[in-house]
C-alpha cells in the first residue's frame, strides 16, 4: 500500500504529474480551480505532464526550517511547456554539477512507512 | 480631474534592535513624528491607512495612543507591500475627495524572527493523511522545491541568466557590496558595516547563491506619512508647501496570468506592469528619475528588477550594474539607503520607508548620504504572491 506526497502525482502505470488543463483556452495548473485563471472558462480535463523536461532555475538551499534535511537543490523545471516545481536529486547539490538547461526525468523515491505500514512516495527529477 | 496628491509629512523610525518599545510604542512613534513634521496634528486626519502583518495590532489600537477622533481605518494586509498598500489606501481617499488628510502607517517587530515561513516543521501525524488542496502528506518544503523567501528570490536571479549568463553568485555578491557601502552612510540602517566582496562571498549560505549578507535582515521599525490634496495644501503655509513632495504616480498591482507563475511567483511581470503605468501617470520616464528605492530583499532580486522598472535596456542589467550606475556617484542611484539587505526589512514598514527615503533626498535633507540636486525619484515595493507598489515622487514646485 502506498500514497502520493501530492494528489497531482499519480503512481500507477507509470508516475506522472498530472494537471488541470482549461476546456477553453488550453492553459494548465496543478490543483483544483474554480475557474480558470487566465479565460474565467469552468470547465477543466486532465493532463497528463510529460516526465521529462529542462531545469530553467535553480537553488541549492542550506539553512531551512528545522526538520527539513539540507542541503537540497530546489528547481523550476519546463516539462513540454509547462512550468513544474521540484527538487533535482540523485546528484549531489552542488553548483559545479547542476545547470541550466540540463536535461532531466522524473523520479520517485520512498519518503518512508507510516504507523499502519502505508509507504508515501515523493517526487524529484533526475540528470538524464 | 482627480486631485494631485502630497506627501505633507513623512517618519521613518531608527531600523534595528528596538527593544525599549513594543510594536504600538514603535507606530506612534513614527506616526507623531510624521505628523509633527507636516506641521499637523490628529485632528486634521480624516482616514487612516494601517499595516502590520504580525504584531496583531490595528489602526484603532494605534488611535487609542495617539488620538481617537472617529476616523476610518484601513488596516491592510498585502506581505511586504503592506505599507505602501495602506498608503494607497489613504492616497484614494483623498483623490476620491471623500477626505483631503490622511495618514498612512507601517509597522513591524522582527528582530531575531529567524525564517519568515517557520522556524520548525513538526513531523505530522502518525499515519499519512492528505490535507490541503493539493492532498499533501507532509510539509512541502525542502520536498518539492522550498518556499523560504532566499530560495525563491535566487531562483528568481539565477533565472536572467537567460539574457545574461554573468548573472552569477559573484555578479549578485557585488550588488550587496554596494548595499553594504551604502549603508555606512545611513544612521537610521540596522546595519552600517562596510562589508568587502570576500566577506559577503564567506558568510555562510543560505540559499545559493544568497549568503547571509545577501538577504534582507529581520529587524524591528516603523514609517508613517501624512498626505495631502493639492487644494488643501496650497491654503497652508509657504514653508509646508516647500518642503512637501509631490506624489506624481501611486500603483499598485497584482501579478497577472502568466503560465509561469502558476507554480512559482512571477516578481518581474507585476513590477512591469506597475513601473509602466507610473511612468504613464507620472508623465516621466526613467531618465527623468535621480534616485530610485527598489525592493532589493535578496540580492538577486536587485538586479531583475533594474530591468522591469525600465531602468537599463532590456536585457541589459548587468552591464548597467557593471557601468557603476547604481552606485551613489553613479547615474541612476540604487538604494542609496543601503537597502533592505543592509538598512533592514520590518516587512508592514518597508513600503513607506522607501518613499521616506526618497522624499527625504527631494526635500534636500538626507544629510551625508544627499543626492545633490534630486528632483524626482521611484519607490518600488513586492509583496510576494504578488503584489507591487510603485511611487513616483517630484519635488515641490511651490
Amino acid at each position: 500500500m502506498s500514497i502520493p506526497i501530492v494528489n497531482y502525482l499519480v503512481l500507477e502505470p507509470q508516475p506522472h504529474l498530472v494537471a488541470q488543463e482549461c476546456a477553453a483556452c488550453k492553459s494548465k495548473f496543478f490543483g483544483r480551480h474554480n475557474a480558470c485563471p487566465k479565460c474565467f472558462g469552468d470547465t477543466f480535463a486532465e493532463f497528463a505532464v510529460p516526465t521529462t523536461g529542462v531545469l530553467k532555475t535553480f537553488t541549492i538551499v542550506h539553512h531551512d526550517a528545522k526538520g527539513v534535511p539540507v542541503p537540497y537543490c530546489a528547481a523550476i523545471i519546463d516539462c513540454g511547456g509547462m512550468t513544474v516545481s521540484g527538487n533535482i536529486i540523485g546528484v549531489d547539490p552542488d553548483p559545479e554539477i547542476i545547470t541550466r538547461g540540463m536535461q532531466v526525468q522524473l523520479k520517485t523515491y520512498s519518503l518512508g512507512t507510516d504507523a499502519e505500514g502505508v509507504e508515501a512516495i515523493g517526487f524529484g527529477f533526475e540528470p538524464v | 480631474m482627480s486631485e494631485n496628491v502630497w506627501i505633507l509629512g513623512i517618519h521613518m523610525t531608527p531600523f534595528g534592535k528596538r527593544a525599549d518599545k513594543d510594536v504600538l510604542d514603535l507606530a506612534a512613534e513614527a506616526a507623531l513624528a510624521a505628523l509633527k513634521d507636516a506641521g499637523v496634528t490628529m485632528k486634521d486626519m480624516q482616514v487612516m491607512g494601517y499595516g502590520n502583518l504580525r504584531g496583531g495590532t490595528s489602526g484603532q489600537s494605534l488611535q487609542k495612543q495617539i488620538g481617537q477622533t472617529g476616523i476610518p481605518s484601513f488596516n491592510v494586509s498585502n506581505a511586504c507591500a503592506t505599507g505602501s498598500t495602506a498608503m494607497r489606501a489613504v492616497i484614494m481617499a483623498i483623490k476620491a475627495g471623500e477626505a483631503d488628510m490622511g495618514i498612512a502607517v507601517g509597522v513591524e517587530k522582527l528582530y531575531g524572527a529567524g525564517l519568515l515561513t517557520g522556524n520548525s516543521v513538526d513531523s505530522g501525524p502518525e499515519t499519512w493523511t492528505p490535507t490541503g488542496r493539493n492532498g499533501a502528506i507532509k510539509n512541502l518544503d525542502g520536498y518539492i522545491g522550498t518556499s523560504g523567501m532566499a530560495g525563491l528570490f535566487a531562483q528568481i536571479g539565477m533565472a536572467y541568466n537567460d539574457s545574461d549568463p554573468r548573472a552569477d553568485f559573484e555578479l549578485f555578491a557585488r550588488i550587496s557590496e554596494k548595499s553594504h557601502s551604502h549603508s555606512t552612510l545611513n544612521p537610521n540602517a540596522a546595519y552600517q558595516n562596510k562589508m568587502s566582496l570576500e566577506q559577503i562571498m564567506n558568510d555562510p549560505m543560505i540559499a545559493y547563491p544568497h549568503t547571509r549578507s545577501m538577504c534582507s535582515a529581520n529587524c524591528d521599525g516603523a514609517a508613517a506619512s501624512v498626505i495631502v490634496s493639492e487644494t488643501k495644501l496650497r491654503t497652508l503655509s509657504l514653508e509646508q508647501q516647500r518642503r512637501a513632495v509631490k506624489i506624481s504616480a501611486s500603483i499598485l498591482a497584482s501579478d497577472p496570468w502568466t503560465e509561469a507563475s502558476q507554480e512559482f511567483p512571477d516578481v518581474s511581470t507585476v513590477t512591469r506592469n506597475a513601473a509602466v503605468a507610473a511612468y504613464e501617470q507620472a508623465g516621466l520616464g526613467p531618465d527623468d528619475l535621480d534616485l530610485v528605492e527598489l525592493h532589493d530583499c535578496f540580492a538577486a532580486a536587485e538586479l531583475v528588477h533594474y530591468d522591469n522598472l525600465g531602468l537599463c535596456e532590456p536585457g541589459g542589467a548587468i552591464d548597467f550594474f557593471n557601468s557603476g550606475a547604481t552606485w551613489r556617484d553613479g547615474k541612476l542611484p540604487v538604494n542609496v539607503s543601503g537597502g533592505l539587505q543592509s538598512k533592514g526589512h520590518p516587512i508592514a514598514a518597508t513600503g513607506i520607508a522607501n518613499i521616506w527615503e526618497v522624499a527625504t533626498h527631494l526635500r534636500g535633507e538626507a544629510g551625508p548620504r544627499q543626492i545633490q540636486g534630486a528632483k524626482a525619484g521611484m519607490a518600488h515595493v513586492i509583496g510576494l504572491g504578488s503584489s507591487c507598489t510603485v511611487h513616483i515622487l517630484e519635488k515641490s514646485g511651490l
